[in-house]
C-alpha cells in the first residue's frame, strides 16, 4: 500500500471518480491552473481539461448555486470551497436549495453534489479563518456531513460522497493535508454513516473526528503509560450519526469523553451526549465530559490560539475526570 | 393585413393566459375561504410574461422561477388540478403538499421549481445551462426573477459567470415595478434592469411584458442566440401585477389611478382583440375557450378539495435519496398516466467535448508544445 499525504489521497479519489464518470466535474477558486489553493487538484486540469476542472471567480454563492443547478439535471459536481470560512457566503445555496430540493419537489428532484474544502483552526490566521463549522451543516436534514481524519478515509469517503445521490458536505482538515498514511490503491470506498474504532481500549471511550483524532491518539498513548486503556471512536460522518457505534463503545467502556474542535454550544458533541444519555444512561459510570474549543473567537497571538483549542493535556484531564482519577 | 402568427399559436397563448387568470382568481377565493394558507403570490396581470416565452421555446427546455410560480407551470402544461392540490397542501399535489404555493415543481414538463428565497434560483439556472453545454445539448434554460431580485448578490455573481462562460440561459426579469411594497426606483441605482447586462458584456433588452407576442418574439430570438452558443440574454419584461404582492396585501402603497391606468394594458383582451382584428378567430370561438377553461378550473378546485391530506409517514420521505430509490413522477403517482421522465447520459455514454476557456486553453497547449507567444 502506498503511503500518501491526505491531499494526495483526495487527489487520487477525484481523479479516479472523474475517470470513472464523465458527469463528475470540479469547480472552485484556483482549482485549475493554480492546482488548488491546498494542491488537492494538482495536475487535474492537464488531465481533464477546462470543461471539467473549472476555475471559478470569487463568487461562493454563485458557483455553489451553479453546482446545485447542474446536479438537478444529472451532473455530479464537486464544489471546492477554498475554506469553509468562505462557504458561509454560499450557505443559502447549500442549505436553502441543495438540502431542500428533494423535499420541496415531493421526491421529483435529486441533488448529487459534493461541497468540500478545508475546515478548522490553526496557522495564526485569527478569527475569520479559524473555525470548525461542521456543526452548522450537521444541523440540516437533507445534507450528509463527513469529516475524515486519515488519508485512507479521506480517499474512501470522497469516493462515496461523489457517488452519493444526496448533497454531501465534506470537511477536510486544513492542518491535515500534509499528514501521511497508508492508502489502498484503486477502488477503496469507505461508506458514509459508519464510524470507526481507531483504537481499541477498555477503560474509557473518546469520541471524536477529523484533526482532533490526532490529539486523542497522543493523549491515549500517554494515558497508556499510566495504565489507562483508551478506546477512540472516530465518527467520520457527522450526519447521519452512527448511533450503533456510539452506543457500542459506551457499553464497552462505560465512560465517555467527547473531543470537538468547534464551540460547545449546539455542537455535534452535544447531540452525541443526547444519544448517550437517552439510550445508554444506565451504562454510564460517570457523566460524559466534553472537550471543545473555548467559547471565544480565535486570536492571532500564538499562546491565545493554542489555549483556545483542545489539545492532548486537556483530553488527558478529561479522561481522568471521567475515571475519577486524581489530577483532574 | 395578414398576421404572421398562426391561429393555433394565438389561441394556444390566449387559452393559457386565460387559464392562468381564472386559476389565480379561484386561488384568491380559495385562500380567502381558508383552503389555501402560507404565502401565496398571484400572477394576475403578468400572464403574458409566462405564456409568450413558453411558446417560443421547446417543451424540453428548462424553466424555473421564484415564489410567484403558478403561472409558468400552467403555461408549460402542468395539470391545474395537481397545482391546485399543491396549494391546498394535499397528497395529490405536485410535491405531495410538501412545497405549497411557493414551490411548484413539475420535472416532467421541465419546470424546475419555484424558490422562496429572493434571487436564489438565478445561480441554479446557470448550473442547468452549464449542464446543457457540458453534455453538448442545445437546450436553453429560462429563468424568471423579480426586479427586486436583481439587487441580490446572486444576480451579479451569476451574470458574471454566465456571460464569461457563454451559458445558454435566458434570464427574464419580471419588472412589475415593486418588490413587496418598495418601488424599484427607491432601492435600485439602475432601475432599468436590462441595462445592467452591459456590465457583463452581455445582451440585455427591455420588452413590453404586457404583450404576449412581444414576449414570444423576444424569447424566440434570445433562444436562437443562446443555442448558437453566443451566451446568455437578459430580458427585462416590463409588466405589472394587478394585485398586491401576496393575497393578503391590499397594496395601499400604490395609487388607485396607477393601477387603473395599468389595467388598460391587460394582456389578455389585448391578444383577443388582435386575433379578432386579424380575423383568425371569432367571438364565439373565444367564448367557447373561456367556458372550457372555467370548467377546467372548477374541476381543478374540486379535485384539490376532494383530495386527501398527505399521510403522516410522508414526513419521513423525500429528504434523503435512499440507495436505489426512484424519483417520484407526480402524474404517474396521482393520475396513473405514463409519463416521459427526463433521463441523463451515464458517465460512460457522456463525452465532454466543450472547452470552457478555448483561447486560454489554446495558449496553454501552445506553451506545452514549446511555441512562444
Ligand atoms: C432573501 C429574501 N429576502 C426577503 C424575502 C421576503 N420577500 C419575499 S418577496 C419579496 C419582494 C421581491 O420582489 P421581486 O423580486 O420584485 O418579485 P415580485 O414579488 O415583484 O414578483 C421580499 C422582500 C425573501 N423571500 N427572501
Amino acid at each position: 500500500m502506498a503511503e500518501l499525504m491526505y491531499r494526495e489521497a483526495l487527489n487520487q479519489a477525484l481523479a479516479e471518480e472523474m475517470e470513472r464518470d464523465a458527469n463528475v466535474f470540479l469547480i472552485g477558486e484556483e482549482v485549475g491552473r493554480y492546482n488548488g489553493a491546498f494542491k488537492v487538484s494538482l495536475g487535474l486540469l492537464d488531465r481533464f481539461g477546462s470543461a471539467r476542472i473549472i476555475d471559478a471567480p470569487i463568487s461562493e454563492l454563485g458557483f455553489a448555486g451553479l453546482g446545485v443547478g447542474a446536479a438537478m439535471v444529472g451532473l455530479r459536481p464537486v464544489v471546492e470551497m477554498m475554506t469553509w470560512n468562505f462557504a458561509i457566503l454560499a450557505m443559502d445555496q447549500i442549505v436553502n436549495n441543495a438540502a431542500k430540493l428533494r423535499h420541496m419537489s415531493g421526491g421529483q428532484l435529486r441533488c448529487p453534489i459534493v461541497f468540500r474544502g478545508p475546515g478548522g483552526a490553526g496557522g495564526r490566521l485569527s478569527s475569520q479563518h479559524s473555525q470548525a463549522l461542521e456543526a452548522n451543516y450537521a444541523h440540516f436534514p437533507g445534507l450528509k456531513v463527513i469529516a475524515p481524519a486519515t488519508p485512507a478515509d479521506a480517499k474512501g469517503m470522497l469516493k462515496s460522497a461523489i457517488r452519493d445521490e444526496n448533497p454531501v458536505i465534506m470537511f477536510e482538515g486544513e492542518r491535515l493535508y500534509a499528514i501521511k498514511g497508508e492508502v489502498p490503491e484503486g477502488e477503496h470506498v469507505v461508506p458514509i454513516g459508519k464510524a470507526d474504532v481507531k483504537r481499541e481500549g477498555k477503560d474509557v471511550s473518546i469520541i471524536t473526528w477529523s484533526r482532533m483524532y490526532y490529539f486523542c491518539e497522543e493523549a491515549a498513548k500517554q494515558l497508556e503509560q499510566e495504565g489507562i486503556s483508551v478506546e477512540i471512536l472516530d465518527l467520520r460522518t457527522l450526519r447521519p450519526l452512527d448511533e450503533e457505534a456510539i452506543l457500542a463503545t459506551v457499553r464497552k467502556t462505560n465512560r465517555v469523553v467527547i473531543v470537538e474542535e468547534g464551540w460547545a454550544l449546539a455542537g455535534v458533541g452535544a447531540s452525541v451526549v443526547d444519544i448517550i444519555q437517552s439510550k445508554a444512561f444506565d451504562d454510564l459510570d460517570a457523566p460524559v465530559v466534553r472537550v471543545t474549543g473555548l467559547d471565544v473567537n480565535m486570536s492571532y497571538a500564538a499562546n491565545l490560539e493554542n489555549a483556545t483549542q483542545p489539545d492532548a493535556p486537556k483530553i488527558i484531564d478529561a479522561v481522568k475526570k471521567v475515571l475519577y482519577r486524581e489530577g483532574a | 393585413m395578414a398576421s404572421q402568427y398562426s391561429k393555433e399559436l394565438l389561441l394556444t397563448m390566449y387559452r393559457k393566459m386565460y387559464l392562468i387568470r381564472r386559476f389565480e382568481e379561484r386561488t384568491d377565493q380559495q385562500y380567502k375561504q381558508g383552503k389555501i394558507a402560507g404565502f401565496c403570490h398571484l400572477y394576475i396581470g403578468q400572464e403574458a410574461v409566462a405564456v409568450g416565452p413558453n411558446e417560443a421555446i421547446r417543451p424540453d427546455d428548462y424553466m424555473l422561477s421564484a415564489y410567484r410560480d403558478h403561472g409558468q407551470p400552467l403555461a408549460r402544461g402542468s395539470d391545474p388540478g395537481m397545482v391546485m392540490a399543491e396549494l391546498f397542501g394535499r397528497s395529490t399535489g405536485y410535491s405531495k403538499g410538501k412545497g405549497g404555493s411557493m414551490h411548484i415543481f413539475d420535472i416532467e414538463h421541465h419546470f424546475y421549481g419555484g424558490y422562496g428565497i429572493v434571487g436564489a434560483q438565478i445561480p441554479l439556472a446557470a448550473g442547468m445551462a452549464f449542464a446543457s453545454r457540458y453534455r453538448n445539448e442545445d437546450r436553453v434554460t429560462v429563468c424568471y426573477f423579480g426586479d427586486a431580485a436583481a439587487n441580490q448578490g446572486s444576480f451579479h455573481e451569476t451574470f458574471n459567470m454566465a456571460a464569461k462562460w457563454k451559458l445558454p440561459v435566458i434570464y427574464i426579469c419580471e419588472n412589475n415595478r415593486y418588490g413587496m411594497g418598495t418601488a424599484i426606483g427607491r432601492v435600485a441605482a439602475v432601475p432599468e434592469i436590462h441595462k445592467r447586462a452591459a456590465a457583463y458584456n452581455m445582451r440585455g433588452e427591455a420588452v413590453d411584458g404586457m404583450d404576449c407576442l412581444k414576449m414570444y418574439e423576444a424569447v424566440k430570438d434570445a433562444a436562437e442566440y443562446c443555442r448558437a452558443g453566443k451566451g446568455p440574454v437578459l430580458l427585462e419584461a416590463n409588466t405589472y401585477r394587478f394585485r398586491g404582492h401576496s393575497v393578503v396585501d391590499p397594496a395601499s402603497y400604490r395609487k388607485k389611478e396607477e393601477v387603473e391606468e395599468e389595467r388598460k394594458n391587460d394582456p389578455i383582451p389585448k391578444l383577443r382583440e388582435y386575433t379578432l382584428k386579424k380575423k383568425l378567430a371569432t367571438e364565439a370561438e373565444f367564448e367557447a375557450i373561456d367556458e372550457e377553461v372555467k370548467a377546467q378550473v372548477d374541476a381543478a378546485v374540486k379535485f384539490a378539495d376532494e383530495s386527501p391530506e398527505p399521510s403522516l409517514d410522508e414526513l419521513w420521505r423525500d429528504t434523503i435519496v435512499e440507495p436505489g430509490e426512484e424519483d417520484v413522477r407526480p402524474r404517474e403517482r396521482v393520475l396513473g398516466m405514463k409519463v416521459k421522465w427526463p433521463s441523463y447520459p451515464s458517465g460512460q455514454e457522456l463525452k465532454v467535448t466543450w472547452d470552457l476557456e478555448p483561447r486560454e486553453h489554446a495558449e496553454r497547449e501552445d506553451k506545452k508544445a514549446g511555441l512562444a507567444r
